[in-house]
C-alpha cells in the first residue's frame, strides 16, 4: 500500500450536512477584494486543515490582504518571507519541528506544515524552491491558489495564465490575442515528482476541497494542492460570479478535478456532458476580444487535454480496479 | 581537557557548529564553502551530530529554510561563499529583520564576473548592510572560537540577531592548523541552550513578517537598528566571558605595536598576520609604525577606532574590495567617516589590496606605510588606489 | 485608534514587528465596503447552508435554529450568496433601503 493510501484509511469524508468543519483559522475583516475566490478557496482548504498548523506563505494577494501591521487575519502561526521561497519556508519549519522532536525539546505535535502561493510564487519564481521541498521528501502540504496572473501586482501574466487571457503584460493588440502560450500544467509537474498527493480543487466544490485539504494534511511525505480561484478583478467579472465561474471551469473540463494518490490518477468529477468551453470563457472580459476561431482552438486544446486525462488514469488504475 | 590538533580550518569550523549542538543545517556547496557543510554531513550521517541536515536546491532555499527553522525555534547553522551568498542577499535582509538568531559561516570569496573562486572580501561587503552582526577571523583557531560567540551573541535576548562569521577563502578555510578544540562541557558552560523569544507554535499563534505599511516601516527599521546598536556590549560581555573561560581574550579592533605609533596600518581578516610581520620589520627598523585589526565589522566600531587612533598621523586602511566609482573600499570609507567629526584626526589614506586571490606580501604592507608619510604631504588627487595591479 | 493605525513608538513595537494577537483582523468593519447587503426569506430558506460556505468573508453564521444570519459588519456585498441561493431566497437590496 502507497503512503498516502495508508495515511487516508479511517479518513472520514467531510458532508455538508453532517460534519462540516466550522472552525475558522482564517479571520474576517481580512482586505480581499469583494467577491474574491482566492481567499474563499483559503478559507475552505484551512478550514478543513484546522488549527493545528504553520502556514508559511509567499508573497501575493493573500499575504497582503490577511496581514497589513498591525492586525492579522492569522488565528494559526503564520510566516510570510518572501515571494518565491514558500516551499523552503516550510520545508524549514519542518525540519526544525521534527529536529527538536527527536531531540526531546518539544514533544510531538503532529502539526501539519503549510506553504501557500499563488500561481506566480509557484508557476514561475518559486518552482524551483517548490521542485527541492518536493523531490526531498518533506512532510508538508504545497496549496498554490492559482487565480491565473499576477493579481497582486496589477494584472501581469504568469506562466499560469490561460491562452488567450488578456493581462496587463498579455495585451490583445494588432499582433497579439492576447496571452499567446498555453497554461503551464504544474500539476503534472508536481505528479512528475513522485510524491504521494497531488489534488487539483475548486472553491465550487468545497466539500471534493475539504476533503482533499484534510487527505493533503494526512499524507506523511509532501503533498500538492492546485486549487482553481477566481478573481473577479483581474478577470474583469462581476463579483457574485466568482463561485460560478469556479463550477464552470470544471464543467466544461477546463479544469478537471483529480488526485494524483501514490502516483494513480483518478477523476474526482467526471463531467459526461460538458458545456462548451463559450460558457466558462463569456462572463470573464478577459476573455472578451476572443474570435469564434479562438474560442475554437481553446475548445480544441480542452478536449486534448481531457483525452490525455483519462489515458493517464487508464494507464495509472490497476486492472482489477477497472469497470 | 581541552585537545590539539592538527586540522583543516573548515573542519575545525564544522566541529564548532557540532559543538553547538545546532538542530538544523542548511547548506547548498560553493567553493570554498564546502569543507565545512560537506563535514557536517558527515557528522550527522555518522549520527554525531543530531541534527536535521538540508541539501537543499540553492542558497536562496538555504537562507530560507533556515529563516523557517530558526523561526520555528531551532539552532540552525549554515555556510556560503560568494555568489552564494549573493543569491541569498534577499532573505539576509529579512533574517535581521525578523530577529531570527541564524548563524552562518562565510567563506569569503571574491564575485563575479570574471568567475573566481579565489579569496578577496566582496562578498562580505555585499552582506554589509542587511543587519547582521560580522565578526572576521584572521586565523583557524578564531574562526573555530568565534562560532561559539556568535550563537551566544544571537540568541541572547537582548540582540536576537543573525550573526555571520568571516574567514578567509582558502587561504584560511582550506590550510591545515593547530587548532584548540574544546571539551563539550566547557563549550556547554559558555553556550546555553536556546530558548526562543517567540516561536511558530500552534499552541500560541502569532503573525511574523507582516506587512509594513508607511505607518510602521520607519519604526521598524528605527528598531532594528537599535538592536544592533545594543548588541555592542553584549559582543563585548561574550568575549570576556570567553577569555574567562577558554584563556583567548578578543576585542572589536585588536591594536598591534600601538605603542607610539605614528603611522597605522588597518586589516581585516587574515591578512592581518602579514601585516603583523610586516609590522615587527619596520618596528626593528626604528620606524614608528602600529597595526590594527578589525574584528568586528557590523556594528562598525565607530568608538574603538577613534580611541585607537588617537595621536596617531597617518592610516592606511586596506580594503579587499573594490566598490566601482565610490570614493573609496567600504572599510576606509567608514574609517574616514567615523574620524571626520574629531578634531585631531589623522590622514587616511586607501589601498585596495588582495582581490580575487591575488596575493599581499609583506613587501605590500612596508610600501604603504613607507609611502603614506610622502602622500600625506601631497596634493591628492585620488584618496584610495588598488595595489599590484599591472598597468 | 493609535493601535489600529499603528502611529506608535518603535520601542512599543514587538519582536521582528510580529503580530502576537491571533484573529485581530476582526475589529475591522469591513462591512463599510458594501453598497448593496443580502437579506434572507426565511420563509423559502432550506438551511442548506450554501451561503456560508460560499462566503469569503466568513459573514454567515449558524443560529439555534439553523439558520444562517448575516453579520453585516463584515458583509462587503459580493453578492455571492445571492447568486448561489438554491431557492433563490437571498436577495441583494440597496444599502439603507428597509430590505
Amino acid at each position: 500500500m502507497g503512503t498516502a493510501a495508508e495515511a487516508f484509511k479511517g479518513f472520514e469524508k467531510y458532508s455538508l450536512k453532517k460534519n462540516l468543519p466550522m472552525v475558522e483559522p482564517l479571520a474576517p475583516g481580512h482586505r480581499a477584494c469583494q467577491g474574491c475566490g482566492e481567499v474563499l478557496a483559503l478559507r475552505q482548504v484551512m478550514k478543513a486543515i484546522g488549527e493545528n498548523v504553520i502556514v508559511s506563505s509567499a508573497t501575493g494577494c493573500m499575504e497582503i490582504i490577511t496581514s497589513p501591521w498591525p492586525q492579522t487575519a492569522w488565528r494559526v502561526p503564520w510566516l510570510h518571507v518572501a515571494f518565491e521561497n514558500a516551499a523552503a519556508v516550510a520545508s524549514g519549519v519542518e525540519a526544525a519541528y521534527k529536529a527538536m522532536t527527536r531531540k526531546g525539546k518539544i514533544e510531538d505535535t503532529n502539526t501539519t506544515f503549510l506553504a501557500v502561493a499563488g500561481d506566480g510564487g509557484t508557476a514561475d519564481i518559486g518552482l524551483q524552491a517548490l521542485s527541492g521541498a518536493l523531490e526531498r521528501g518533506h512532510n508538508f502540504v504545497y496549496l498554490c491558489l492559482d487565480n491565473e496572473a499576477y493579481m497582486n501586482t496589477g494584472v501581469q501574466r504568469s506562466s499560469s495564465t490561460p491562452y488567450g487571457a488578456m493581462t496587463t503584460t498579455s495585451p490583445p493588440g494588432k499582433l497579439s490575442r492576447g496571452q499567446e502560450t498555453w497554461k503551464k500544467d504544474l500539476p503534472a509537474i508536481a505528479a512528475a515528482h513522485r510524491i504521494p498527493y497531488v489534488a487539483t480543487g475548486s472553491p465550487a466544490f468545497p466539500v471534493d476541497l475539504m476533503n482533499k485539504a484534510k487527505k493533503a494534511s494526512l499524507v506523511k511525505g509532501p503533498a500538492y494542492l492546485h486549487v482553481y480561484s477566481p478573481c473577479c478583478t483581474g478577470w474583469r467579472m462581476a463579483p457574485h460570479l466568482s463561485v460560478e465561474s469556479a463550477r464552470l471551469v470544471v464543467e466544461t473540463r477546463v479544469f478537471p478535478l483529480y488526485e494524483v494518490i501514490d502516483g494513480q490518477w483518478i477523476l474526482s468529477r467526471d463531467i459526461k456532458k460538458p458545456k462548451p468551453v463559450e460558457e466558462y470563457l463569456k462572463p470573464q472580459r478577459r476573455f472578451s476580444h476572443l474570435t469564434a476561431e479562438d474560442v475554437k482552438t481553446i475548445q480544441e486544446r480542452v478536449d486534448a487535454n481531457w483525452e490525455r486525462l483519462m489515458k493517464l488514469i487508464a494507464a495509472t488504475t490497476p486492472e482489477d480496479k477497472t469497470e | 581537557m581541552a585537545k590539539r590538533l592538527g586540522v583543516e580550518v573548515s573542519i575545525a569550523v564544522a566541529e564548532a557548529a557540532k559543538q553547538c549542538n545546532v538542530d538544523v543545517i542548511s547548506a547548498y556547496p560553493i567553493t570554498p564553502q564546502t569543507h565545512i557543510v560537506e563535514h557536517l554531513s558527515e557528522l550527522v550521517a555518522d549520527g554525531e551530530l543530531d541534527a536535521e541536515f538540508i541539501p537543499v536546491e540553492s542558497e536562496h532555499t538555504a537562507m530560507s529554510t533556515c529563516v523557517g527553522a530558526s523561526a520555528a525555534g531551532a539552532r540552525t547553522f549554515t555556510a556560503t561563499s560568494s555568489q552564494g551568498l549573493a543569491l541569498m542577499v534577499e532573505i539576509l535582509y529579512i533574517a535581521s529583520a525578523l530577529r531570527l538568531p541564524v548563524v552562518m559561516s562565510m567563506v569569503n570569496r571574491a564575485l563575479s564576473g570574471p568567475i573566481s573562486i579565489w579569496n578577496d572580501h566582496c562578498d562580505l561587503m555585499l552582506s554589509r548592510d542587511t543587519g547582521w552582526i560580522q565578526t572576521v577571523a584572521e586565523n583557524g583557531q578564531e574562526a573555530y572560537d568565534l562560532i561559539f560567540h556568535a550563537y551566544r551573541v544571537a540568541e541572547d535576548h537582548r540582540v536576537l540577531l543573525p550573526v555571520i562569521v568571516n574567514l578567509d577563502g582558502f587561504t584560511l578555510s582550506h590550510v591545515i592548523e593547530p587548532i584548540e578544540y574544546f571539551d563539550q562541557a566547557e563549550v556547554d558552560s559558555y553556550l546555553k541552550p536556546y530558548v526562543p523569544a517567540m516561536r511558530l507554535d500552534p499552541k500560541h499563534p502569532i503573525t511574523m513578517g507582516p506587512v509594513g505599511m508607511p505607518e510602521v516601516y520607519t519604526e521598524a527599521r528605527k528598531a532594528q537598528e537599535e538592536a544592533i546598536k545594543a548588541a555592542r556590549p553584549v559582543i563585548a560581555e561574550a568575549w570576556q566571558a570567553f577569555g574567562d573561560q577558554f584563556g583567548r581574550y578578543y576585542r572589536a579592533v585588536e591594536s598591534y605595536q600601538m605603542d607610539g605609533a605614528e603611522t597605522v596600518l588597518i586589516t581585516m581578516g587574515s591578512i592581518g598576520e602579514t601585516a603583523m610581520t610586516a609590522v615587527d620589520e619596520m618596528r626593528s627598523r626604528g620606524k614608528k609604525v602600529g597595526l590594527l585589526r578589525i574584528r568586528l565589522f557590523r556594528p562598525f566600531p565607530v568608538e574603538e577606532l577613534r580611541k585607537a587612533l588617537k595621536g596617531v598621523k597617518r592610516v592606511g586602511v586596506i580594503d579587499r574590495a573594490l566598490p566601482f566609482g565610490a570614493s573609496g573600499g567600504p572599510v576606509a570609507a567608514e574609517v574616514r567617516s567615523a574620524l571626520y567629526h574629531q578634531t585631531d584626526r589623522p590622514f587616511v589614506y586607501n589601498y585596495i589590496a588582495g582581490l580575487g586571490g591575488r596575493d599581499v606580501t609583506v613587501e605590500n604592507f612596508e610600501e604603504m606605510a613607507s609611502e603614506l608619510e610622502s602622500l600625506e604631504k601631497s596634493e591628492l588627487t585620488e584618496f584610495y588606489k588598488i595595489i599590484n595591479v599591472r598597468e | 485608534m493609535a493601535k489600529e493605525t499603528g502611529a506608535i513608538s518603535w520601542k512599543e513595537l514587538s519582536l521582528g514587528t510580529a503580530i502576537l494577537e491571533p484573529g485581530s483582523s476582526s475589529k475591522l468593519k469591513t462591512g463599510d465596503w458594501r453598497s448593496m447587503k443580502p437579506v434572507t426569506d426565511r420563509e423559502c430558506c432550506i438551511k442548506c447552508g450554501m451561503c456560508y460556505i460560499f462566503c469569503p468573508d466568513m459573514v454567515y453564521s449558524r443560529d439555534d435554529e439553523g439558520y444562517y444570519v448575516q453579520n453585516y459588519y463584515y458583509c462587503k456585498g459580493c453578492g455571492i450568496c445571492a447568486h448561489e441561493c438554491p431557492k433563490d431566497c437571498i436577495s441583494m437590496v440597496e444599502e439603507g433601503s428597509n430590505g
